[in-house]
């Protein structure tokens, strides 16, 4: 199993993008201003979405962003409220925001929480990971969706 | 009301010193800060801070290492001889060929002209020599020297400044420049002028260097942090020294 789990990887490492594993779902794709279809296959759970959003060493949301969170002190205001989030976007569009903000705005100050290229001296705890992994972005996509105005 | 009255009758009468505030909009993140802290900072028989200058001015005169000297059979009395120095540095070494920030310089003398062991970085005998000549500073404008070598410093220093780094893909300037003043989760961005440097933390509980809270930054935003003394450090504080010029030096202030 681990043999046959390494020689995958080392084949995907040697031939790059031709090494298409073929049970593996197709690459996301950029449709307009959306990410559309939830790249794990399952749809993302709200009350998970939530406790990433609010969570501040997880998230990280709050940081920047306030919302419809009256429990959580302290909220940040460098970006748009997050309230009526669902209403302003489709789920596809929200993903795409998340995963990498920088392909709809190159000096959003917003991290690509599925990006783990194109950066600089990450921390040695935090190198080669996205933010949240894909399972937790569908959760808080699932999440956001559900704050309409 | 009354109070801000009261500021404007002293600031008429020359007795609240050189600004902490510029009036490009560029002030010392003291002025933000609760009238609690502030007068923390102000009263000396409160500034925890003191506690490293006291240090610090016994240390001045203990003779040490090898040479069996102290700071001052060669520098005099820091009040005199000192005063002024901190708010121009760092300095250029043209010895070294390389900028030297003022915790560095001292180190360096403990070392080279006291024979002594190494000061290590934050070590309490470091941090209170440098909280104690940075003290001879307090109230003068910061002066960053003009020097050929300090310029390209400054001017990689201003690189690392504006460069987005870690996994969260911030730089400095990202929240410091553009952002200053909006809540980052609720807590004001500081413009982070460092201006009273060594100083007291109230997260630290303890006195601390600009290095450590440049260190804390980069683990903020999931960087990794360059090693205390690595000439990017020097550099962003030779920078961050140039953007608060003219600036009122405090240490050692006081910060949440």
């Amino acid at each position: 199993m681990r043999t046959a789990s390494l020689a995958v990887g080392l084949a995907a490492a040697l031939l790059g993008p031709l090494a298409i594993p073929s049970r593996a779902a197709p690459p996301p794709r950029i449709e307009g201003q959306a990410l559309p279809g939830s790249p794990t296959g399952r749809p993302g759970d709200p009350a998970r979405g939530r406790a990433i959003v609010v969570d501040r060493t997880r998230g990280l949301c709050l940081l920047c962003h306030s919302g419809p969170f009256p429990d959580q002190p302290f909220q940040g205001d460098l970006s748009p409220s997050l309230a009526g989030a669902g209403s302003r976007h489709s789920p596809g569009e929200l993903r795409l925001r998340i995963v990498d903000g920088r392909v709809l705005n190159p000096d959003t100050i917003m991290p690509s929480y599925g990006r783990r290229d194109g950066l600089v001296r990450v921390g040695e705890a935090w190198r080669n990971r996205p933010i949240l992994a894909p399972d937790e972005i569908e959760d808080v996509v699932a999440f956001l969706a559900t704050l309409r105005d | 009301m009354r109070a801000s009255l009261v500021v404007a009758v002293l600031a008429l009468a020359g007795l609240l010193g050189p600004p902490g505030r510029a009036a490009d909009g560029r002030r010392s993140d003291a002025e933000a800060m609760s009238p609690a802290l502030r007068a923390m900072q102000q009263d000396d028989a409160a500034n925890p801070g003191m506690l490293s200058v006291l240090d610090g001015e016994a240390l001045w005169s203990a003779k040490a290492g090898g040479a069996g000297r102290s700071c001052a059979d060669c520098h005099g009395d820091a009040t005199v001889s000192m005063k002024g120095v901190a708010a121009r540095h760092p300095a250029w070494d043209a010895g070294r060929g390389s900028a030297v920030d003022l915790a560095g310089r001292i180190a360096l003398c403990r070392t080279e002209r006291q024979d002594a062991a190494p000061l290590p970085p934050e070590s309490p005998d470091r941090l209170a020599l440098t909280t104690y000549v940075a003290h001879q500073s307090r109230g003068m404008p910061i002066a960053p020297p003009d020097d050929s070598g300090l310029r390209e410093t400054r001017a990689r220093g201003r690189t690392l400044f504006t460069t987005r780094i870690g996994q969260l893909n911030l730089s400095c300037a990202t929240c410091h420049d553009d952002l200053a003043g909006r809540r980052l989760g609720g807590t004001p961005i500081p413009q982070g002028h460092p201006v009273g440097y060594p100083l007291y933390r109230l997260e630290w509980q303890a006195t601390g260097s600009l290095q450590r809270r440049l260190r804390n930054c980069m683990t903020g935003v999931r960087a990794e942090p360059y090693p205390f003394d690595a000439p990017e450090l020097v550099a962003l504080e030779a920078y961050l020294m140039e953007r608060a010029a003219g600036l009122a030096m405090e240490t050692p202030a006081v910060r949440p």
